[in-house]
């Protein structure tokens, strides 16, 4: 392979990003899979008082003390239990670890540029603040969360911000 | 020591000079420059210059090195300013930014930029003030050139000029990495003398501006003095009867530097202070500079450990249950615990620093304050050995020296005075530390005035507190405390304006620990403070409410009994207090604070822990009381953020999350809720109590 042929091949793997897929409901999300720390199981989780009720609490992970949000509770979804196929992703985002609730994890996809298309102005839920993106995949439609903007936004109160109390 | 170890402290001390050169080129008024902030831009600038041609940052000094020529024509009115220049000087600062970063990612800055700011400065010293400056040849040589900005420059010469550098009040420890730091600047021909003051001889080709700019990373300016011989004249501190004094100056040139000169010297130090410096020397080669996060991550890990063991202990407990127990797992059971126990011990230890850290600093805080107040004052420090968390080492240095500032102006007497009333004319301070029980005992003595006990209560009614002449002496003395409260006669400048020892009580509070005063009139005063050692483990005991384990600080728990409903009385509203031992307590039921559900909540059948939290006591009210147990303490804001009512997290031997207590932050959360639900809805908690009796 030329040089030239290697460099273009590089650099449309660089364009390429890596998706982990979840579902909330009947809908399906995606995050950016380099945010992604762990996935693992809801089990053991200390409630906080007095705390916005999608923040389930926190959690021990090998000795670091882990903040665990509902989104399904966050996006108003009806059913929400808690069982041994419930999951939690732990992500990684401003220098912190957070874990989420969600449905279910599928898999992971590789979306190219032309496969992401721009978010159109949402609903209340999920400000359009918060998307990278809509992903088409076949029929398939993927929300593509910013999960840095969506966890450290104010509303999440995950953060302490410098204007409450 | 390599002189890479100071790259980062000069990084950072660069970027803040830079910033603070940008908010004052900011600031500037260009048609009245203020001559301060001309200087302070100056300075700025020179002392990136210093400390950039030391490390060998060639294209930064050179750059700081032509700006700075400029500024100091600014602030000698000679260039006058427009706010193009002004515009000029701050992309001069921005490029010097990027040339910082590129240094710190040990890259080559760019070139390009650097030539054409160099030519953009250059030009307008022609068209200002019709000067060549030096061009910028990236040769760390030629930079020597500049204009004098201070007088001590003029002692430099290209070839190296014999200095005198005293170091004065610098402690052992910074001593040896600053005349480190200076062999690697020149070469270093004799050294002696002690803590107040340490000369070194430096034959040295760099100005005694930029020895001071390096040294400013390591101490105050003011603890330098560098003064220039003459290398022909007779060599410094004759007393010095030492080998390296023989063949310098002539033949130390031509040494192959460091090596030898380091040897020279080190013998040369052996003989000046034997007695101390073979000790010094061992100490040092068995040390190793760890950063605290890998300290932290260990003490995590072994946290971990004693959780996994814990879990295993009780599982194999539980076989025992079912006698299918076996002795040798006891044994091994036991064995791991123990040496659980020892490993955690020895790995908090490593946290552990000795006393002497902040003690060193009070000689000279004792010194100049008293000769502020005009008295004569000896500093007695005890325990310097006895060792304290580092994060606490940090934080008590300040209440500290609030509190020996406290006792040289109200406690310790003007000598005269001390004199008429039989007493030696200098006063003794006493600062000492040492272990008591899990805790630290810090305590600051003086042999002053005392405390006068009704000048004290006199001044509380004054204040309009509420005081009785029954009071015990220790609450009397508490009244310091209080929030703007002095009793001094006078308001002096080094205290007296009653605050601070709010602060201080605070501040020690804060880290967990407790303050005491103990005072006899016309003999002195004890100021006690006592400090767990560690803030990373706790003595906890473990509580349950509606199912939810909580962690009290076993240091605030005083008692706990069964409340009876006739020791209950609601008080206005939906306040409740319990009357334990003729004295009303408010009552903060933790199930409601923090909407623990199945909790009991009729109190009668639950229990009441009594605690104490910023000097006031509470009743809270738990389901069980479940044990004591060591906790590691966890922060919760890592990951998350502030919670109201709780302290930290910690993790139980079945890996679980339980939360700890903050007292206070109860007892307020408690009062806001019940603020904010009378507004919503009527709570009918507690209904069945007798009214208060009217009092």
């Amino acid at each position: 392979m030329s040089q030239a042929n290697s460099g273009a091949v590089l650099a449309a793997e660089a364009e390429n990003r890596e998706f982990l897929v979840f579902s909330l409901g009947d809908e399906e999300y995606a995050i950016d899979i380099l945010k992604v720390q762990e996935i693992r199981g809801y089990e053991n989780v200390t409630r906080i008082a007095n705390a916005p009720d999608f923040i389930k609490g926190v959690t021990n992970l090998r000795g670091v003390i882990v903040p665990i949000v509902d989104l399904r509770i966050k996006f108003h979804l009806e059913n929400v239990e808690y069982g041994g196929q419930t999951v939690v992703i732990v992500v990684n985002v401003a220098d912190r670890v957070v874990g989420i609730v969600v449905d279910g994890v599928s898999d992971v996809m590789t979306l190219t540029p032309d496969q992401i298309k721009p978010a159109p102005e949402f609903g209340v839920t999920l400000s359009s603040d918060f998307l990278s993106g809509l992903g088409s995949l076949d029929d398939r439609m993927l929300v593509l969360v910013d999960i840095d903007k969506l966890l450290t936004s104010e509303e999440m109160a995950l953060v302490e911000s410098t204007s409450s109390h | 020591m390599d002189i890479a170890d100071f790259f980062d402290t000069f990084f950072e001390e660069a970027e803040e000079l830079l910033s603070d050169m940008e908010q004052h080129l900011l600031e500037l008024d260009v048609d009245d420059p203020d001559s301060e902030q001309l200087n302070a831009i100056f300075r700025a600038a020179h002392s990136i210059k210093g400390g950039a041609g030391t490390f060998g940052f060639t294209v930064l000094q050179k750059t700081t090195h032509i700006l700075e020529n400029l500024l100091d024509y600014a602030r000698k009115g000679e260039l006058t300013l427009r706010a193009d220049l002004v515009d000029t000087f701050l992309e001069a600062k921005d490029i010097m930014h990027e040339q910082l970063d590129a240094y710190r990612s040990e890259e080559e800055p760019n070139q390009e930029a650097f030539e054409r700011i160099c030519q953009v400065l250059q030009q307008i010293a022609l068209d200002e003030i019709g000067e060549q400056l030096d061009a910028p040849a990236v040769t760390a040589a030629q930079t020597k050139a500049s204009p004098a900005p201070a007088d001590r420059d003029d002692a430099e010469s290209s070839e190296g000029a014999h200095l005198l550098v005293a170091l004065l009040n610098v402690n052992e420890k910074d001593r040896i990495l600053l005349v480190e730091e200076l062999e690697q600047l020149g070469d270093v021909l004799a050294q002696s003398g002690d803590e107040k003051r340490y000369e070194v001889t430096l034959k040295s080709s760099d100005s005694a501006d930029d020895i001071e700019a390096v040294m400013c990373f390591i101490i105050e300016p003011d603890q330098i003095s560098i003064t220039a011989i003459d290398s022909a004249g007779p060599a410094p501190s004759a007393a010095q009867p030492d080998v390296s004094q023989a063949d310098a100056p002539a033949d130390v040139a031509e040494k192959p530097a460091a090596s030898t000169s380091k040897a020279s010297s080190q013998a040369n130090s052996a003989n000046s202070s034997a007695k101390e410096k073979p000790k010094k020397a061992v100490a040092e080669s068995s040390s190793i500079r760890v950063s605290v996060d890998k300290v932290d991550q260990i003490i995590n890990l072994v946290g971990e450990l004693i959780i996994t063991q814990s879990m295993l202990d009780q599982t194999v407990s539980d076989l025992e249950g079912q006698s299918v127990g076996n002795s040798s797992l006891q044994n091994g059971m036991s064995l791991l615990q123990r040496n659980a126990r020892d490993l955690q011990e020895a790995v908090m230890s490593i946290r552990m620093i000795p006393m002497e850290f902040v003690f060193s600093r009070f000689p000279r805080v004792v010194r100049d304050t008293a000769g502020k107040l005009g008295k004569e004052i000896e500093l007695i420090t005890e325990g310097k050995s006895t060792e304290l968390d580092k994060s606490l080492v940090e934080r008590i240095t300040d209440p500290l020296t609030h509190l020996v500032r406290n006792s040289l102006d109200h406690g310790v007497e003007m000598p005269d005075v001390r004199e008429a009333i039989g007493k030696p004319r200098v006063g003794k301070l006493t600062l000492s530390a040492r272990h008591q029980g899990g805790n630290i005992l810090i305590e600051v003595r003086d042999d002053g005035a005392g405390i006068d006990r009704d000048r004290l209560l006199a001044k509380a009614r004054e204040n309009g507190m509420s005081v009785s002449d029954n009071m015990s002496d220790d609450d009397v003395f508490q009244l310091i405390f209080a929030p703007g409260f002095s009793t001094a006669k006078e308001v002096t400048d080094v205290s007296g304006r009653g605050v601070g020892m709010d602060v201080v009580k605070r501040n020690i509070q804060s880290m967990g620990g407790r303050v005491e005063i103990q005072s006899k009139l016309g003999e002195g005063t004890n100021t006690r403070i006592v400090l767990p050692l560690t803030l990373a483990i706790l003595d906890g005991m473990s509580i349950k409410v509606g199912g939810e384990t909580f962690i009290l600080p076993l240091s605030t728990v005083l008692e706990s009994l069964q409340p009876s409903k006739d020791e209950m009385y609601a008080m206005a509203g939906d306040d409740v207090v319990i009357k334990v031992r003729d004295e009303y307590l408010p009552v903060i039921a933790i199930h409601e604070v923090l909407d623990v559900e199945n909790a009991i909540t009729d109190p009668t059948k639950s229990i009441a822990v009594i605690v104490q939290g910023e000097g006031r006591r509470y009743a809270m009210l738990v389901d069980e009381l479940v044990g004591q147990q060591q906790v590691v303490v966890k922060n919760l804001e890592d990951n998350y953020r502030k919670v109201p009512g709780i302290s930290a997290a910690t993790i139980l031997g079945d890996g679980s999350v339980a939360l700890i207590l903050d007292i206070t932050g109860l007892h307020r959360l408690s009062r806001y809720k019940k603020e904010a639900g009378k507004k919503v809805t009527n709570h009918h908690n507690f209904k069945f109590y007798k009214e208060a009796e009217p009092s």
